[in-house]
Protein backbone atom coordinates (compact mmCIF):
# COMPACT_ATOMS: atom_id res chain seq x y z
CA UNK A 1 0.00 0.00 0.00
CA UNK A 2 1.27 3.35 -0.81
CA UNK A 3 2.62 5.68 2.44
CA UNK A 4 0.95 9.10 2.22
CA UNK A 5 3.81 10.57 0.57
CA UNK A 6 5.02 8.06 -2.00
CA UNK A 7 5.74 9.94 -5.15
CA UNK A 8 3.94 7.22 -7.10
CA UNK A 9 4.76 7.41 -10.76
CA UNK A 10 4.45 10.80 -12.20
CA UNK A 11 6.84 12.31 -9.32
CA UNK A 12 4.66 14.15 -6.98
CA UNK A 13 2.53 12.42 -4.87
CA UNK A 14 -1.76 13.14 -5.47
CA UNK A 15 -3.68 15.40 -3.21
CA UNK A 16 -7.64 15.79 -2.63
CA UNK A 17 -9.06 18.93 -2.13
CA UNK A 18 -11.80 20.07 -0.02
CA UNK A 19 -13.06 23.59 -0.50
CA UNK A 20 -15.85 25.63 1.57
CA UNK A 21 -17.62 27.76 -0.44
CA UNK A 22 -18.43 30.08 2.15
CA UNK A 23 -19.09 30.55 6.36
CA UNK A 24 -22.09 28.64 7.63
CA UNK A 25 -21.36 25.41 4.48
CA UNK A 26 -19.24 22.39 5.19
CA UNK A 27 -16.04 21.91 2.92
CA UNK A 28 -16.78 20.08 -0.43
CA UNK A 29 -14.31 17.51 -2.00
CA UNK A 30 -13.74 19.49 -5.75
CA UNK A 31 -10.95 17.38 -7.45
CA UNK A 32 -7.18 16.34 -7.03
CA UNK A 33 -4.00 17.46 -7.82
CA UNK A 34 -0.64 16.96 -7.99
CA UNK A 35 2.00 19.08 -5.22
CA UNK A 36 5.19 17.91 -4.13
CA UNK A 37 4.05 18.17 -0.25
CA UNK A 38 1.55 19.70 1.90
CA UNK A 39 2.15 23.35 2.06
CA UNK A 40 2.69 23.08 -2.08
CA UNK A 41 -0.68 21.61 -2.68
CA UNK A 42 -2.24 24.02 -0.75
CA UNK A 43 -1.09 26.26 -2.83
CA UNK A 44 -1.98 24.58 -6.16
CA UNK A 45 -5.32 24.03 -4.58
CA UNK A 46 -5.48 27.74 -4.34
CA UNK A 47 -4.47 28.28 -7.98
CA UNK A 48 -6.34 25.65 -9.46
CA UNK A 49 -9.77 25.29 -7.68
CA UNK A 50 -10.30 29.15 -6.16
CA UNK A 51 -9.29 31.14 -9.31
CA UNK A 52 -13.15 31.99 -9.50
CA UNK A 53 -13.61 33.60 -6.07
CA UNK A 54 -15.17 29.72 -5.37
CA UNK A 55 -13.97 29.61 -1.47
CA UNK A 56 -13.23 30.86 1.72
CA UNK A 57 -11.40 27.77 3.33
CA UNK A 58 -9.26 25.09 1.69
CA UNK A 59 -8.16 21.30 2.90
CA UNK A 60 -6.20 19.44 0.83
CA UNK A 61 -5.46 15.89 2.07
CA UNK A 62 -3.04 13.28 1.14
CA UNK A 63 -5.26 10.85 -1.38
CA UNK A 64 -3.25 7.77 0.05
CA UNK A 65 -4.59 8.67 3.31
CA UNK A 66 -8.31 8.32 2.09
CA UNK A 67 -9.78 4.81 3.22
CA UNK A 68 -12.54 3.65 0.79
CA UNK A 69 -15.33 1.20 0.34
CA UNK A 70 -14.55 -1.41 -2.20
CA UNK A 71 -17.14 -1.60 -4.69
CA UNK A 72 -17.61 -5.24 -4.25
CA UNK A 73 -19.19 -4.58 -1.18
CA UNK A 74 -21.63 -2.27 -2.67
CA UNK A 75 -24.52 -4.34 -1.94
CA UNK A 76 -23.86 -5.18 1.65
CA UNK A 77 -23.57 -1.51 2.36
CA UNK A 78 -26.24 0.60 0.72
CA UNK A 79 -28.60 -2.05 -0.16
CA UNK A 80 -30.22 -2.55 2.88
CA UNK A 81 -31.20 1.00 3.26
CA UNK A 82 -33.03 1.25 -0.01
CA UNK A 83 -36.46 -0.52 1.72
CA UNK A 84 -36.57 1.39 4.43
CA UNK A 85 -38.87 5.10 3.38
CA UNK A 86 -39.52 5.35 6.87
CA UNK A 87 -36.15 6.41 7.60
CA UNK A 88 -36.94 9.89 5.07
CA UNK A 89 -38.32 12.60 6.90
CA UNK A 90 -41.12 12.73 4.13
CA UNK A 91 -43.63 12.48 6.79
CA UNK A 92 -43.45 15.86 8.17
CA UNK A 93 -44.91 19.38 6.88
CA UNK A 94 -41.74 21.46 6.61
CA UNK A 95 -42.96 24.36 8.96
CA UNK A 96 -43.68 27.92 6.84
CA UNK A 97 -40.70 29.64 6.71
CA UNK A 98 -37.93 27.66 7.66
CA UNK A 99 -35.14 27.38 4.78
CA UNK A 100 -32.33 25.65 5.49
CA UNK A 101 -33.94 22.24 6.27
CA UNK B 1 5.55 63.22 -21.13
CA UNK B 2 5.38 64.44 -17.33
CA UNK B 3 7.21 62.70 -15.06
CA UNK B 4 4.06 61.05 -13.25
CA UNK B 5 2.61 60.03 -16.95
CA UNK B 6 6.76 58.64 -17.23
CA UNK B 7 6.74 56.80 -13.74
CA UNK B 8 3.00 55.00 -14.26
CA UNK B 9 4.08 53.87 -17.63
CA UNK B 10 7.68 52.45 -16.27
CA UNK B 11 5.69 50.28 -13.86
CA UNK B 12 3.33 49.22 -16.30
CA UNK B 13 5.82 48.30 -18.35
CA UNK B 14 7.47 45.98 -15.99
CA UNK B 15 4.58 44.31 -15.08
CA UNK B 16 3.04 44.27 -18.74
CA UNK B 17 6.60 42.52 -19.48
CA UNK B 18 7.18 40.01 -16.68
CA UNK B 19 3.25 38.69 -17.94
CA UNK B 20 4.13 38.26 -21.01
CA UNK B 21 6.91 35.98 -20.14
CA UNK B 22 5.25 34.11 -17.27
CA UNK B 23 2.55 33.82 -19.98
CA UNK B 24 5.38 31.54 -22.15
CA UNK B 25 5.40 29.00 -19.47
CA UNK B 26 1.40 28.19 -19.97
CA UNK B 27 1.67 24.62 -21.32
CA UNK B 28 5.46 24.22 -20.43
CA UNK B 29 5.90 24.32 -16.92
CA UNK B 30 7.03 21.47 -15.06
CA UNK B 31 3.36 20.23 -13.94
CA UNK B 32 -0.14 21.52 -15.13
CA UNK B 33 -0.45 22.89 -11.50
CA UNK B 34 2.21 24.90 -12.30
CA UNK B 35 1.08 26.22 -15.38
CA UNK B 36 -2.08 27.65 -13.76
CA UNK B 37 -0.05 29.28 -11.35
CA UNK B 38 2.19 30.76 -13.30
CA UNK B 39 -0.82 31.80 -15.82
CA UNK B 40 -2.53 33.26 -12.81
CA UNK B 41 0.43 35.29 -12.05
CA UNK B 42 0.99 36.71 -15.40
CA UNK B 43 -3.25 37.78 -15.33
CA UNK B 44 -2.61 39.22 -11.98
CA UNK B 45 0.41 41.71 -13.37
CA UNK B 46 -1.58 42.31 -17.01
CA UNK B 47 -4.30 43.82 -14.92
CA UNK B 48 -1.69 45.92 -13.34
CA UNK B 49 -0.27 47.09 -16.59
CA UNK B 50 -4.04 47.24 -17.82
CA UNK B 51 -4.61 50.14 -15.08
CA UNK B 52 -1.22 51.51 -15.49
CA UNK B 53 -1.18 52.10 -19.13
CA UNK B 54 -4.63 53.81 -19.24
CA UNK B 55 -3.26 56.12 -16.54
CA UNK B 56 -0.16 57.36 -18.64
CA UNK B 57 -1.91 57.41 -21.86
CA UNK B 58 -4.70 60.02 -19.83
CA UNK B 59 -1.89 61.85 -18.02
CA UNK B 60 0.00 61.42 -21.52
CA UNK B 61 -2.84 63.44 -23.18
CA UNK B 62 -1.74 62.49 -26.66
CA UNK B 63 -4.74 60.26 -27.45
CA UNK B 64 -3.06 56.83 -26.51
CA UNK B 65 -5.48 54.01 -24.70
CA UNK B 66 -3.42 51.24 -23.10
CA UNK B 67 -3.20 49.49 -26.32
CA UNK B 68 -1.99 51.93 -28.29
CA UNK B 69 0.94 51.94 -25.82
CA UNK B 70 1.51 48.17 -25.36
CA UNK B 71 1.03 47.19 -29.18
CA UNK B 72 2.49 49.89 -31.17
CA UNK B 73 5.15 51.48 -29.39
CA UNK B 74 8.79 49.81 -30.28
CA UNK B 75 11.45 48.54 -27.67
CA UNK B 76 13.34 52.12 -27.11
CA UNK B 77 9.94 53.37 -25.98
CA UNK B 78 9.50 51.12 -23.39
CA UNK B 79 10.34 51.30 -20.35
CA UNK B 80 10.43 48.54 -18.13
CA UNK B 81 13.38 47.39 -16.22
CA UNK B 82 15.73 45.16 -17.90
CA UNK B 83 15.16 42.04 -15.51
CA UNK B 84 11.55 41.24 -16.28
CA UNK B 85 12.62 40.90 -19.97
CA UNK B 86 15.34 38.12 -20.10
CA UNK B 87 14.10 35.13 -21.15
CA UNK B 88 12.40 32.65 -18.80
CA UNK B 89 15.21 30.34 -18.87
CA UNK B 90 14.75 27.53 -17.40
CA UNK B 91 12.57 27.09 -14.55
CA UNK B 92 14.98 27.95 -11.90
CA UNK B 93 15.50 31.21 -12.93
CA UNK B 94 12.29 32.05 -13.52
CA UNK B 95 11.60 31.43 -9.74
CA UNK B 96 14.95 33.73 -9.17
CA UNK B 97 13.66 36.67 -10.87
CA UNK B 98 10.16 36.26 -10.02
CA UNK B 99 11.28 36.02 -5.80
CA UNK B 100 13.87 39.66 -6.87
CA UNK B 101 10.92 41.46 -8.36
CA UNK B 102 7.88 40.36 -6.38
CA UNK B 103 9.70 41.04 -3.52
CA UNK B 104 10.23 44.51 -4.97
CA UNK B 105 6.80 44.99 -6.10
CA UNK B 106 5.07 44.17 -2.78
CA UNK B 107 7.72 46.86 -1.04
CA UNK B 108 6.88 49.03 -3.73
CA UNK B 109 2.75 48.58 -3.34
CA UNK B 110 3.24 49.12 0.42
CA UNK B 111 4.76 52.33 -0.46
CA UNK B 112 2.23 53.41 -2.43
CA UNK B 113 -1.04 52.77 -0.16
CA UNK B 114 0.21 55.81 0.90
CA UNK B 115 0.14 57.71 -2.27
CA UNK B 116 -1.55 61.11 -2.42
CA UNK B 117 -2.31 59.95 -5.85
CA UNK B 118 -5.36 58.24 -6.02
CA UNK B 119 -5.10 55.83 -9.17
CA UNK B 120 -1.89 54.81 -7.49
CA UNK B 121 -3.09 54.58 -4.52
CA UNK B 122 -6.22 52.77 -5.51
CA UNK B 123 -3.87 50.46 -7.76
CA UNK B 124 -1.79 49.28 -5.03
CA UNK B 125 -4.25 48.75 -2.66
CA UNK B 126 -5.37 45.47 -5.09
CA UNK B 127 -1.83 44.92 -6.51
CA UNK B 128 -0.53 44.30 -2.44
CA UNK B 129 -2.56 41.35 -1.86
CA UNK B 130 -1.77 39.97 -5.55
CA UNK B 131 1.94 40.22 -4.97
CA UNK B 132 1.84 39.04 -1.66
CA UNK B 133 0.77 35.83 -2.96
CA UNK B 134 3.49 36.23 -5.97
CA UNK B 135 6.06 36.91 -3.25
CA UNK B 136 4.97 33.83 -1.47
CA UNK B 137 4.86 31.47 -4.92
CA UNK B 138 8.59 32.35 -5.56
CA UNK B 139 9.80 31.73 -1.94
CA UNK B 140 8.20 28.16 -1.78
CA UNK B 141 10.07 27.27 -5.04
CA UNK B 142 13.52 28.80 -4.05
CA UNK B 143 13.60 27.08 -0.85
CA UNK B 144 12.76 23.99 -2.11
CA UNK B 145 15.27 23.80 -5.36
CA UNK B 146 17.79 25.90 -3.16
CA UNK B 147 17.47 23.09 -0.36
CA UNK B 148 16.32 20.18 -2.25
CA UNK B 149 18.91 17.51 -4.00
CA UNK B 150 22.44 18.29 -5.14
CA UNK B 151 20.95 18.91 -8.78
CA UNK B 152 18.13 21.13 -7.86
CA UNK B 153 20.49 23.49 -5.63
CA UNK B 154 23.01 23.82 -8.23
CA UNK B 155 20.54 24.79 -10.75
CA UNK B 156 18.91 27.31 -8.71
CA UNK B 157 22.37 29.07 -7.77
CA UNK B 158 22.73 29.12 -11.44
CA UNK B 159 19.58 31.04 -11.76
CA UNK B 160 19.79 33.18 -9.27
CA UNK B 161 23.21 34.61 -10.51
CA UNK B 162 21.97 35.00 -13.89
CA UNK B 163 19.71 37.45 -12.88
CA UNK B 164 21.00 39.32 -9.78
CA UNK B 165 23.20 41.58 -11.77
CA UNK B 166 19.30 43.42 -13.17
CA UNK B 167 18.93 43.82 -9.30
CA UNK B 168 20.32 47.01 -8.69
CA UNK B 169 18.41 48.79 -11.93
CA UNK B 170 15.48 48.03 -9.83
CA UNK B 171 16.13 50.70 -7.22
CA UNK B 172 18.01 53.42 -9.47
CA UNK B 173 16.80 56.75 -8.24
CA UNK B 174 13.65 57.93 -10.28
CA UNK B 175 12.01 61.30 -11.20
CA UNK B 176 11.25 63.30 -7.84
CA UNK B 177 7.19 62.47 -7.33
CA UNK B 178 7.04 64.08 -3.32
CA UNK B 179 3.97 62.26 -1.71
CA UNK B 180 3.30 60.76 -4.64
CA UNK B 181 5.94 58.42 -5.96
CA UNK B 182 8.79 56.63 -3.41
CA UNK B 183 11.85 56.89 -4.54
CA UNK B 184 12.92 53.45 -5.64
CA UNK B 185 16.41 53.53 -3.53
CA UNK B 186 14.15 53.91 0.04
CA UNK B 187 12.40 50.25 -0.83
CA UNK B 188 16.28 48.27 -0.65
CA UNK B 189 16.59 47.94 3.23
CA UNK B 190 13.05 46.48 3.35
CA UNK B 191 13.79 44.15 -0.22
CA UNK B 192 16.79 42.75 1.24
CA UNK B 193 15.15 42.18 4.98
CA UNK B 194 12.67 39.41 3.20
CA UNK B 195 15.16 38.56 0.51
CA UNK B 196 18.01 37.72 2.64
CA UNK B 197 16.47 35.41 5.11
CA UNK B 198 14.87 33.22 1.77
CA UNK B 199 18.29 32.74 0.36
CA UNK B 200 20.40 31.75 3.42
CA UNK B 201 17.34 29.41 4.29
CA UNK B 202 17.68 28.16 0.80
CA UNK B 203 21.53 27.48 1.54
CA UNK B 204 22.03 29.85 -1.60
CA UNK B 205 24.93 32.49 -1.91
CA UNK B 206 24.10 35.96 -2.36
CA UNK B 207 25.67 36.12 -6.31
CA UNK B 208 28.42 39.02 -6.04
CA UNK B 209 28.12 40.27 -9.81
CA UNK B 210 31.01 42.59 -11.15
CA UNK B 211 28.57 44.01 -13.34
CA UNK B 212 24.87 45.82 -13.17
CA UNK B 213 22.47 46.60 -16.01
CA UNK B 214 21.41 50.03 -16.33
CA UNK B 215 18.57 51.91 -18.30
CA UNK B 216 16.07 50.24 -18.87
CA UNK B 217 13.88 53.23 -17.34
CA UNK B 218 15.73 55.30 -20.52
CA UNK B 219 14.41 53.21 -23.09
CA UNK B 220 17.75 51.21 -22.94
CA UNK B 221 16.83 47.33 -23.12
CA UNK B 222 18.75 43.91 -23.95
CA UNK B 223 18.56 42.03 -27.41
CA UNK B 224 15.75 40.53 -26.24
CA UNK B 225 12.76 43.04 -25.85
CA UNK B 226 12.72 43.40 -29.48
CA UNK B 227 11.92 39.30 -29.60
CA UNK B 228 9.12 39.79 -26.85
CA UNK B 229 7.27 42.80 -28.43
CA UNK B 230 7.74 41.29 -32.18
CA UNK B 231 5.24 37.73 -30.44
CA UNK B 232 3.44 40.30 -28.70
CA UNK B 233 2.51 42.79 -31.15
CA UNK B 234 2.02 40.58 -33.67
CA UNK B 235 -1.64 40.35 -33.82
CA UNK B 236 -2.33 43.75 -32.98
CA UNK B 237 -0.03 45.28 -35.60
CA UNK B 238 -1.09 42.49 -38.47
CA UNK B 239 -5.27 43.28 -37.24
CA UNK B 240 -5.06 46.92 -36.49
CA UNK B 241 -7.94 47.69 -33.91
CA UNK B 242 -9.06 43.79 -33.96
CA UNK B 243 -11.12 42.77 -30.90
CA UNK B 244 -12.85 39.44 -29.84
Amino acid sequence: MNQPNDPGKRGWPLWEVFIRARRGLSHQHVGSLHAPDAAMALRNARDVYTRRGEGVSIWVVPSAAIVANSPDEKDSFFDPAQDKVYRHPTFYDVPEGAKQL
Amino acid sequence: MSPLAAYALGLGDDALILAQRLGEWAARAPQIEEDLALANIALDLLGQARTLLTYAGELEQAGRDEDDLAYLRDDREFRNVQLVELPGGDFAVTMARQLIFSAYQYELYTALLGSADETLAGLAGKAVKEVAYHRDHATQWVLRLGDGTDLSHERMQAGLDQVWPYTAELFDPASQLPGIATDPATLRPAWETYVTPVLREATLERPQPRWRSRGGRDGLHTEHLGHLLSEMQHLHRSHPGATW
